[in-house]
C-alpha cells in the first residue's frame, strides 16, 4: 500500500501545473479567482488552450480524440485547474453527450459530432429535469411523436445551465406513452436550439444570478436521424451519461481551494484584536472540516483506484457525493461566517469583469454569502442527496 | 497510489482474520474479562504462536513488523473481534523498549511468556502528554500513574518520569524499566466498562533501570497507540455496522422489516459514508507513520478525531436502530458499542485531537 503519488503521477502533475502557469491569462485568472461572470469567450478561449495542448476530451479514448487518462491523472488534473484558477470545462458536450456518442451513437453521429464537440462549433446543454421531473426523472413528460421523416416535440425542460450560451440542447423525449414502466418509452434525441419553436426563458437563482433557464420546446421538428440509440431505449443512455456526472463528484480540488481561501481571509479579519483564524471556536469549526477533506480525499483515491483505468465509479460515488458536498457546504459556511456583518452588503455589479469599484468591507466579503447560497445546489443537483442515499441504501446495503 | 496489500500483509490479515472468526467468541470474551488477568490466556499463547505480536514488533528488535500498517492490520481485525488480549500494551511497550535494544524482553514478550505494560498518563494530566509529574532519581522513581491497561498483570512496567523540569516540558522526561514486586510499588486493578483490566499504580522509591528513551520516544508511542485503537474502532465500527444492517433486515413491525423505512435507510447510509471516510483518514495514518514527525503526529490527530467523531455517532445509532435488544448484556453489539465510545478516551480524545491538528497545521501554514 502507497497513498502517494507515483512518479509517473508527480511528473504529470509537474507538467500541469507548468502549463497552467505559462498559458493562462492573468486577466482570466482574475476574473475566476475573484468569481467574476464569466463570458461565454472565456469557456471558449480556455477550450481552445487546452484543445492546443490535446487536454480538451478528459473522458474520451485516445481514437476519438481524447486524453485516455488515468483516473488519477482526471483528478490531478482537475484539482490543479481549481488551483490554478481556470474556468470550468463546460461539461455537457465533452463530458456528457461525447461519452453517449461514443458508446451508443451511429458511426455517422460519431463521424458529425464528435469532432464538433472537439471544435468547440457546437456548444451543448442538457434537457434532462422537467417541472414535474426532478428526482424521479423517469416521469418526464417531453413527448416526441414521429411524423414522417422527422420527431415533433412537445414539452419543457428546466434547470438547463448555459442554455442561453448554447446552440444545441440534447433531450430526453417520451416516445412511447403506453409503455409498461416510465423508464421504458424515452428516447434521446438532439436538438439544435435555432430550430422554430425553442424559446430560452432565464431564472434568475436565489442570489440573484442567471446560470441556469427554461427551456420551452413546442411542435419542435428534427430529423428521424437525430435520435442517438435506439427508440425507447434512451433510459439506458441517460443513466450511462449520468455515471459520467458522478466522476469527480468528490470536489477535491474545490474543497482544497476553497479551505485556503478561508485560512487567507481568516488571517485577516480581526475579532478582539486577533486574526479570526486564531479564534478557538471558528478554529475548531475549520479544524474539522480540513480533517475531513484528508478523509475525503484518500476516499475518492481508493474509489478511483477501484474502478481502474476507464471505468465508470460504482455506486459507492453517492457516498462521495454526500460526503463531498457536505465538505464544500460546511466550507461555504464558515467562509460566509468569517466575513461578518459584511457578509450582507450585496453588489451585484462587482462580479461584471472589468469592474474597478471599491468593496464596503473585506474583498472577500462579497462573494461569501453568494457562494454560500448558490452552493446549496450542490446538495439537490445530479441525484439530490436523499436520492444518493437512496441508492446506497439498495445498491451498496441490499435495503 | 497503490491501495493494495503486499502479499505478506495479505496472508498476516487473512490470518488474523481467520483466527479472530473462528475463536474469539462474545463468550470466550465474556469469561476472560472476569478473569483476574482480564484476557484468556490460553488464547493469548495461540494469538503469540500465530505471530500477531511479533507483527507489532520491529525487525531490528527481533519482531517482523512494527510499521503503521502493520499495527493498523492487526488491530483492525482485533476489533472486529472484539478482542481484549494484550496486544495493546505489548505494542506500547514494545516502542522505549525496541529504542533501548531489549530485544530479549520483547522476544519474550511476543513468544507470549512475558507481560507488558506503559504507564504514562497521570490523575491530574487529562489527556496532556507532557503532563509527567513522577520523579526519577537516583535510580528510583516516586509518583503515581493512572488508568494503566494491563498493569496488574505485567512483569515489567515501561514507567515515564521526570529527571528534571516542570510537569509539562519535554526536556527531562524518560522512560524507565520497572519489575512488578519491586519495593514501594503498589499496584490497585479494576475491571473497566470495555474490556481490558486497568490499574492505579503508586511508585515510592521504586528501583529502576533508565532505558534511555526521552520524549520523541513517549510521543512515537502514545502516536502509535492512537493509531492502533483508531484501526481498532474502524474494524469495531465495521461489525457494528453490518450487525445493525442484518437487524434491519430481519426485525419486522408493522408487517415489514424495519429497514423498508426509509428514514432509517438514510441513516443506515449515513453510518457508511462515515466510516468508509473514518477508514481513509486511518489508511493515510498508518501509511505516513514513518514519515517526518510533523506529517505523522498531523495525520494520527486526524485520524483519531475523526474516529471519535464517527464512533459516537455509528455506536450510538448501532443502539437506537437495533431498539431495546441492544440495550441488553446478552446481545453483542451493545459491546462493540461500548468499545468504541470508549475507544474515545485512550492516548486523547476527540477534542484534544482537533486541537492539536489545528495547532500542528498552523505552524504549516505559518
Amino acid at each position: 500500500m502507497d497513498l502517494s503519488y507515483s512518479e509517473e503521477d508527480l511528473a504529470f502533475q509537474a507538467d500541469v501545473r507548468g502549463w497552467l502557469k505559462d498559458t493562462l491569462p492573468a486577466d482570466m485568472v482574475e476574473r475566476v479567482k475573484t468569481g467574476k461572470r464569466l463570458p461565454r469567450e472565456d469557456f471558449l478561449n480556455w477550450h481552445a488552450m487546452l484543445r492546443s495542448r490535446g487536454w480538451l476530451a478528459q473522458m474520451w479514448p485516445v481514437e476519438h480524440g481524447g486524453t485516455g487518462w488515468s483516473a488519477s491523472q482526471k483528478a490531478i488534473f482537475d484539482e490543479e485547474v481549481v488551483a490554478a484558477g481556470a474556468p470550468r470545462v463546460s461539461p455537457f458536450g465533452l463530458n456528457m453527450l461525447g461519452p453517449v456518442i461514443i458508446k451508443f451513437g451511429s458511426q455517422e453521429q460519431k463521424d458529425h459530432y464528435l469532432p464538433k464537440i472537439l471544435s468547440d462549433e457546437h456548444f451543448w446543454c442538457q434537457g434532462y429535469s422537467e417541472p414535474g421531473a426532478g428526482s424521479d426523472l423517469a416521469s418526464l413528460k417531453t413527448k416526441a411523436v414521429r411524423d414522417g421523416n422527422e420527431w415533433v416535440i412537445n414539452g419543457q425542460k428546466t434547470w438547463t445551465t448555459f442554455a442561453h450560451f448554447a446552440d444545441h440542447i440534447f433531450v430526453l423525449c417520451r416516445t412511447d406513452p403506453n409503455a409498461a414502466k416510465p423508464q421504458e418509452g424515452i428516447s434521446f434525441l438532439l436538438v439544435p436550439m435555432d430550430t422554430p419553436g425553442v424559446e430560452v426563458r432565464p431564472i434568475l437563482t436565489l442570489e440573484g444570478e442567471h446560470e441556469v433557464n427554461e427551456v420551452f420546446l413546442t411542435d419542435v421538428r428534427v430529423p428521424i436521424e437525430n435520435i442517438v440509440g435506439e427508440e425507447n431505449k434512451g433510459w439506458t443512455l441517460a443513466k450511462y451519461l449520468l455515471t459520467f456526472e458522478r466522476t469527480g463528484i468528490a470536489n477535491v480540488g474545490n474543497n482544497k481551494a476553497s479551505i485556503k481561501g478561508i485560512k487567507a481571509a481568516a488571517r485577516n479579519v480581526m475579532k478582539n484584536g486577533k486574526p479570526l483564524l486564531d479564534d478557538p471556536m471558528f478554529a475548531a469549526r475549520l479544524g474539522k472540516v480540513e480533517i475531513d477533506l484528508m478523509g475525503l480525499e484518500v476516499f475518492n483515491n481508493r474509489m478511483i483506484a477501484a474502478a481502474g483505468v476507464g471505468n465508470a465509479p460504482g455506486a459507492e460515488t453517492s457516498l462521495l457525493k454526500i460526503k463531498g458536498t457536505q465538505v464544500l457546504q460546511e466550507t461555504n459556511d464558515i467562509m460566509r461566517r468569517a466575513a461578518g456583518p459584511y457578509a450582507a452588503p450585496d453588489l451585484p455589479e462587482a462580479f461584471d469583469p472589468g469592474w474597478n469599484g471599491e468593496a464596503p468591507g473585506p474583498e472577500f466579503a462579497l462573494r461569501a454569502a453568494r457562494r454560500y447560497f448558490n452552493n446549496r445546489k450542490t446538495s439537490i443537483y445530479g441525484g439530490s442527496n436523499e436520492i444518493q442515499r437512496n441508492i446506497a441504501a439498495k445498491a451498496l446495503l441490499g435495503l | 497510489m497503490d491501495f493494495e496489500l503486499s502479499e505478506e500483509r495479505q496472508m498476516l490479515k487473512d490470518t488474523a482474520d481467520r483466527f479472530i472468526r473462528e475463536q474469539c467468541t462474545i463468550d470466550k470474551r465474556h469469561e476472560a474479562t472476569k478473569s483476574d488477568e482480564g484476557y484468556d490466556k490460553a488464547l493469548w499463547a495461540e494469538f503469540c504462536e500465530l505471530g500477531l505480536a511479533g507483527a507489532l514488533i520491529p525487525a531490528d528488535a527481533g519482531g517482523f513488523g512494527g510499521t503503521g500498517e502493520d499495527i493498523s492490520l492487526v488491530f483492525e481485525a482485533l476489533g472486529r473481534g472484539l478482542v481484549v488480549e494484550p496486544f495493546l500494551p505489548t505494542l506500547l511497550a514494545s516502542v522505549p523498549l525496541a529504542g533501548a535494544g531489549r530485544t530479549d524482553l520483547l522476544e519474550q514478550a511476543m513468544e507470549g511468556g512475558t507481560q507488558l505494560a506503559f504507564a504514562h498518563y497521570e490523575p491530574e494530566g487529562y489527556y496532556t502528554a507532557e503532563h509527567v509529574t513522577t520523579r526519577a532519581a537516583g535510580g528510583t522513581l516516586s509518583g503515581r500513574k493512572a488508568v494503566v491497561i494491563n498493569g496488574a498483570t505485567a512483569s515489567h512496567l515501561v514507567v515515564t518520569a521526570r529527571a528534571a523540569g516542570d510537569a509539562t516540558d519535554t526536556d527531562g522526561l524518560g522512560c524507565y524499566l520497572v519489575e512488578s514486586g519491586a519495593p514501594g510499588l503498589e499496584i490497585i486493578q479494576h475491571k473497566s466498562i470495555d474490556g481490558p483490566h486497568v490499574a492505579e499504580i503508586t511508585l515510592n522509591n521504586t528501583p529502576a533501570e533508565d532505558l534511555g528513551q526521552g520524549w520523541d520516544a513517549i510521543e512515537r508511542t502514545l502516536s502509535a497507540g492512537a493509531l492502533a485503537v483508531s484501526a481498532e474502532a474502524v474494524g469495531a465500527m465495521e461489525v457494528a455496522k453490518d450487525v445493525t444492517l442484518d437487524y434491519l433486515k430481519e426485525r419486522k413491525q408493522f408487517g415489514k422489516p424495519i429497514g423498508a423505512n426509509q428514514v432509517l435507510q438514510h441513516r443506515m447510509v449515513d453510518m457508511l459514508v462515515e466510516l468508509e471516510s473514518a477508514r481513509s483518514v486511518v489508511m493515510l495514518a498508518a501509511n505516513t507513520f514513518e514519515a517526518d514527525r510533523h506529517t505523522r503526529e498531523k495525520n494520527v490527530s486526524a485520524a483519531k478525531n475523526t474516529i471519535g467523531r464517527a464512533g459516537r455517532l455509528i455506536a450510538e445509532e448501532t443502539i437506537q436502530m437495533h431498539g431495546g435488544i441492544a440495550m441488553t448484556w446478552e446481545y453483542i453489539a451493545p459491546h462493540y458499542a461500548k468499545r468504541i465510545v470508549m475507544i474515545d478516551h485512550l492516548f486523547g480524545d476527540t477534542d484534544h485531537h482537533l486541537e492539536r491538528f489545528i495547532a500542528l497545521s498552523r505552524a504549516e501554514d505559518a
